[in-house]
């Protein structure tokens, strides 16, 4: 009897590690490519973020130039320009051409990327669905010169691939331009790039961006304010938001000698103190060596830091974009009667401080009979999808609305002409998933959220109140006016006078008797 | 008693034409234009004791165009004075819902109507009937008539001779106008007047002619009786100086319509002086009389709590502040029990024309 192979051994033979290119490929909808709409508008995204972030980090007004070119058969060539501060000639090829590749992974900071994966997954789907490079062209410095590069990637090793590369005249004296062809479909309206571009213009005041589309109509979105957002500060990570595979890393990483040490150094708000009340409630010698830690005694570790009593994180850290920028992006993207917003105070959740903020316009030009339109970001940045799966949603559901002057039934979004915006900024907005775009249901942050939503609220519902008020008063006087009509045309019966002359003495009296409204501009002064 | 003007003596036109003119000056001086007017309602009757009716005060309430809540009544009621106006001169009397059909439109630049509907009209009318200081008929607008008169009496109506002994099954049926311009009364051999609540029982004494057997005359209102019926009793019992007997339901909308018979309405109480009978009996049915005749318990009806809530409200008029319907009505809520006519069909059907109203008036088993 032949001897048969045992199964692990068989099993072990198709075992093997799977490249983190190979994985994205399985996964691509995790990154916000699951269909070509989706992939053209997660490209843009990822492109801009990275310009913004870049503009903000150097202090540079942005200024970024958006193009997309339907090239048929499904194809679109993304052009996306920007005056930043421009990419290293070493590290260019890493940041387009390897995955997971990045600065911001690694910092708790208000930046909008986060995890470092988006630019070059990008300009892998457009490897895989059309077999173009990326080209990228960069300039660091107005004499220095700028460097041209078409990349690709290696799926399997996670290495990028230089296909060419060389040195190019541009005018800008220093910034990134990226262009990137893929297989996509372009759609105008909800969820395409055209919305994410104006909501992008709406919290980021102090962006002037040119956006050319498939349709090669060139919108221009101005700059609100050359106020350029606080720059955000980088805080280490306070113990309560570490994760035990987080911890188990940065104790391996660590540059401290000690368990105390590294407690007290890798993480914000620990005093030598409370290292040393951690390590004895965790029953782990505060003098070991950190990447000698076992797993067992990590997750000692982890439980002990949960129950030890921290204060909580700075929240300098958060960066808002303020109630004044709020109105003024507000008023320039959309046309409405009234305009209202608010900054919260800094809040934390899990040891991630985090603020709050909400604006809404009323009126105007906004649809009256629709649910209102709601307008999610992180970070600055809009989340377009997912809206029912978002903590922010919930928010606005389970607040009041009819309170506010506004009809809502149950479990839905209110209804009448309001876009409300509601913007979360964190070092750690905690997604749902990792193509970002639903806020996950921490009741601290949803707290604050409806807290924010029920100040706005009693702003509206005072100015509906007093519009309200306004129309009926006008809606009565009209009424006035009728009945008067009536009134002289019987008068005029029984008298046997002039009707017209007794109408018009009547109007005076009823005109007196709204010289209020008269006065707030309500009763147009040529009207008889 | 009722409060005259100076100007009493003028005709209704007159009187229009001055109401008008008064909001006219106003008008003209940008003034609010504000028409007085008696307050009609609860508040503005009392009982005038001396003469057992109930009596108009001397409250007044003003209607003024420009309150934004009186401005639309204050439109209407000219509304309503300029057709009387017109039927004046036309010398045309119409039914009182015409005169809603006729000035109800759209009020132009609105979704308006210059009525909803008639509930809004008649009481506007009855507002100038009091601002005016004038009598229905001199408005030139006629009620809704409904009631019927047979028994042995001849009238003159409108010249024409009519014998109330051969009116047949129906009856002869009451105008709402009945001043002896229109009704005059001819040759009467009755003793009193029987005046039923409803038409329906009235029809049973007519079938058994009843007035014929026991000389008298019989009426019915309808229900509630209008103006035509009140006036027309008031003048019989003056003029052919006839009592008059009531007899309705026993639950407190019957005790009512004999309060209305016998000293007015709150509504009406500018007309009380000629309407009124002050003198009416109550023969029944009374609240003792399911004990009294030993009828059957499925006949009667339980009081609801809005019937009760009703009696304790008609229990603290003055005009029933007297012991003996303090007695009657107490009596009802004690046994938490109305009765209908109808109930002493139990006994035999014509119990209530050879038995409990004869017997009634012959024992003088009555309440006045």
């Amino acid at each position: 009897m032949k001897k048969e192979e045992p199964i692990a051994e068989r099993l072990a033979k198709e075992q093997r590690s799977i490249s983190i290119s190979e994985f994205f490929l399985k996964n691509k909808h995790l990154l916000g490519f699951d269909n070509p709409r989706k992939a053209l508008l997660t490209t843009i995204k990822e492109a801009i973020d990275n310009s913004l972030d870049a503009c903000e980090e150097a202090r540079v007004l942005p200024d970024i130039i958006v193009e997309v070119i339907d090239l048929g058969v499904d194809r679109f060539e993304v052009t996306v320009e920007d005056n930043g501060p421009g990419i290293v000639k070493q590290q260019i090829p890493n940041i387009f051409g390897k995955l997971l590749y990045g600065s911001k992974f690694h910092k708790l900071k208000c930046s909008r990327g986060q995890q470092g994966i988006g630019i070059s997954a990008a300009a892998m789907y457009g490897q895989l669905t059309t077999g173009k490079p990326i080209t990228i062209v960069s300039k660091i410095q107005k004499d220095k010169p700028a460097h041209f590069y078409e990349l690709q990637i290696d799926t399997k090793r996670n290495e990028p691939q230089i296909i060419a590369e060389q040195i190019v005249e541009w005018e800008k004296d220093h910034g990134t331009k990226i262009k990137i062809v893929l297989e996509a479909k372009y759609q105008k309206g909800k969820q395409g790039i055209d919305e994410y571009l104006e909501q992008t213009a709406i919290v980021n005041p102090h962006l002037y961006l040119i956006y050319t589309n498939p349709e090669k109509q060139r919108l221009e979105f101005p700059r609100a304010t050359k106020e350029l957002p606080k720059e955000p500060k980088e805080i280490k990570p306070h113990p309560y938001g570490v994760e035990l595979g987080i911890l188990i890393n940065m104790l391996q990483d660590t540059k401290s000698s000690t368990l105390q040490g590294f407690l007290q150094s890798d993480f914000c708000r620990v005093s030598a103190n409370v290292a040393k009340e951690i390590c004895d409630k965790a029953g782990v010698y505060e003098k070991s060596r950190p990447s000698r830690i076992a797993k067992q005694e990590a997750e000692n570790l982890y439980k002990a830091i949960q129950e030890v009593k921290i204060i909580a994180p700075p929240t300098d850290s958060v960066t808002p974009i303020g109630e004044e920028l709020i109105l003024k992006g507000l008023k320039k993207e959309i046309k409405a009667d009234f305009y209202a917003s608010i900054t919260r105070s800094p809040s934390v959740y899990r040891g991630n401080p985090f603020i709050v903020e909400a604006g809404i316009a009323y009126g105007g030009d906004i649809p009256k009979e629709d649910t209102i339109k709601l307008l999610r970001f992180a970070n600055r940045v809009p989340l377009q999808y997912q809206q029912s799966a978002c903590a922010i949603t919930k928010s606005v559901i389970s607040t009041a609305w009819r309170n506010y002057g506004l009809s809502q039934s149950k479990g839905a979004l209110p209804i009448g002409p309001v876009v409300l915006l509601v913007h979360i900024a964190s070092v750690w907005v905690p997604f749902t998933s990792e193509s970002k775009e639903a806020i996950a249901h921490y009741p601290e942050i949803i707290k604050e959220i409806k807290l924010a939503l029920q100040d706005v609220g009693r702003k509206l519902a005072s100015y509906i109140r007093k519009h309200v008020r306004a129309n009926e008063q006008r809606q009565k006087f009209d009424l006035l006016k009728s009945y008067s009509e009536e009134l002289a045309s019987s008068v005029a019966s029984i008298t046997g006078k002039d009707k017209d002359k007794i109408f018009n003495d009547l109007l005076k009296g009823a005109e007196r008797l709204y010289k209020d409204l008269k006065d707030n501009g309500m009763i147009d002064k040529n009207e008889k | 008693m009722k409060n005259k003007k100076e100007d009493s003596g003028k005709s209704v036109d007159e009187k229009i034409n001055k109401l008008a003119k008064e909001v006219l000056n106003q008008i003209e001086k940008n003034n609010n234009p504000t028409v007085d007017m008696p307050l009609r309602g609860i508040t503005n009757v009392y009982f005038d004791e001396k003469n057992k009716i109930i009596q108009m005060g001397n409250k007044t309430s003003s209607r003024s165009f420009f309150n934004l809540g009186q401005s639309k009544k204050f439109m209407q009621t000219f509304l309503a004075a300029k057709v009387i106006q017109d039927l004046i001169k036309q010398n045309i009397t119409v039914p009182i819902r015409s005169i809603y059909y006729n000035t109800k439109h759209t009020i132009e630049g609105t979704k308006e109507e210059t009525w909803n509907d008639q509930s809004e009209s008649d009481p506007i009318i009855e507002d100038l009937e009091v601002t005016l200081d004038a009598l229905r008929e001199e408005l030139h607008v006629r009620a809704g008539s409904k009631g019927a008169m047979v028994g042995n009496l001849t009238i003159i109506d409108s010249g024409d001779k009519i014998d109330l002994r051969k009116m047949g099954s129906g009856g002869w049926s009451i105008p709402s106008i009945v001043e002896n311009n229109i009704i005059k009364f001819d040759k009467c051999e009755a003793t009193y007047i029987l005046f039923i609540e409803k038409d329906t029982i009235w029809s049973r004494f007519n079938e058994d002619k009843f007035w014929r057997k026991n000389n008298c005359i019989i009426i019915h209102g309808g229900g509630q009786p209008p103006r035509g019926v009140r006036r027309l009793l008031r003048r019989m019992h003056d003029e052919l100086k006839l009592p008059v007997y009531v007899v309705v339901d026993s639950d407190i909308y019957g005790l009512y319509i004999y309060s209305v018979v016998k000293q007015g309405s709150i509504n009406l109480a500018f007309e009380s002086m000629r309407m009124a009978v002050p003198k009416a009996r109550f023969l029944g049915l009374s609240s003792f009389d399911f004990e009294k005749y030993k009828l059957p318990s499925s006949v009667i009806l339980r009081l609801k709590e809005v019937d009760k809530k009703r009696i304790k409200e008609v229990m603290g008029y003055p005009w029933f502040k007297d012991n003996k319907w303090q007695k009657e009505i107490k009596h009802m809520l004690k046994i938490g029990v109305k009765l209908e006519l109808e109930a002493l069909s139990a006994k035999n059907f014509k119990f209530i024309t050879e038995k409990y109203v004869p017997d009634k008036i012959r024992n003088k088993d009555y309440l006045d």
